[in-house]
């Protein structure tokens, strides 16, 4: 099992290429990780520490850190649920507790349970986005500000037609 | 601070919010009860969730109750104001 700082080096790393920033004050910065670190351990993957966890993984698929949830809120909040990573002028912005993205149901259900019965319909799903420069293809409500495999800008994504 | 209201939290014992609210409560002398959802197993957590769920409408942390204010999240401002403080 890796160490709270291998664990951190790892995400910064990651963070430092893709151009995201972690809270800046070191006493809150400590306390999640802390608590991300503590849900790897207990579950063998960081489950977002803020969020309840059901310990199984594919249940809590959508909220292994970095979260599906991050970017929207990053973007428009400021800041991810549990305040690990912030945006650029995080400084500036009003700090209250921002509103929980990740519907309610999936708590109740699980998020499988919520992609099959989405899914089952077809269509209804969130869009599928391809990275037309290196063919990585994602499916979220919008494509990635950079794409995670080759870098390219988020103009460089298109709607990807879903094939049956 | 007004007398016989103890607060009670719902809490993650993982969660940033919820610590911070913890030792909000600390600094300023109040004592409270709390329970670490994420350190409760089987039925146990599946009761405690749909209370916190009943209470709040949602599964979300910390959920404080404080007499019959429902706070959810950690806004010192709104837990002042409750706690007469
Ligand atoms: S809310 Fe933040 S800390 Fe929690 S999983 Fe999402 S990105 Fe990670």
């Amino acid at each position: 099992m890796r160490t709270i700082s291998d664990m951190f080096a790892e995400m910064k790393k990651i963070a430092d290429e893709e151009g995201y920033q972690f809270n800046p004050d070191s006493i809150q910065l400590n306390d999640i990780l802390d608590g991300l670190w503590e849900n790897e351990h207990r579950y063998g993957y960081p489950s977002c520490p803020c969020r309840i966890a059901k310990g199984v993984l594919a249940d809590d698929m959508d909220m292994i850190c970095p979260c599906n949830y991050r970017d929207a809120d990053v973007e428009e909040y400021g800041c991810c649920l549990c305040v690990l990573y912030v945006s650029d002028d995080w400084a500036t912005r009003k700090h209250d507790p921002i509103p929980e993205r990740r519907p309610q149901e999936y708590y109740e259900k699980g998020y499988p349970a919520i992609l099959e019965q989405k899914g089952a319909g077809g269509g209804d799903m969130v869009e599928v986005y391809r990275c037309t420069v290196c063919g990585y293809l994602c499916g979220r409500e919008e494509p990635p500000d950079l794409c995670p495999i080759c870098r390219a800008k988020k103009e460089r994504f298109e709607k990807f037609d879903k094939i049956y | 601070m007004k007398k016989n209201i103890r607060p009670k939290l719902y809490t993650l014992s993982t969660c940033m919010h919820c610590r911070a609210t913890k030792r909000f409560l600390k600094e300023h002398g109040i004592e409270y009860d709390f329970v670490d959802v994420d350190k409760l197993d089987g039925r146990e957590k599946e009761e405690v969730l749909s209370e916190v769920k009943s209470i709040s409408g949602g599964v979300r942390f910390p959920t404080i109750v404080i007499g019959s204010k429902v706070i959810v999240g950690f806004y010192e401002d709104k837990l002042k104001k409750a706690l007469g403080i």
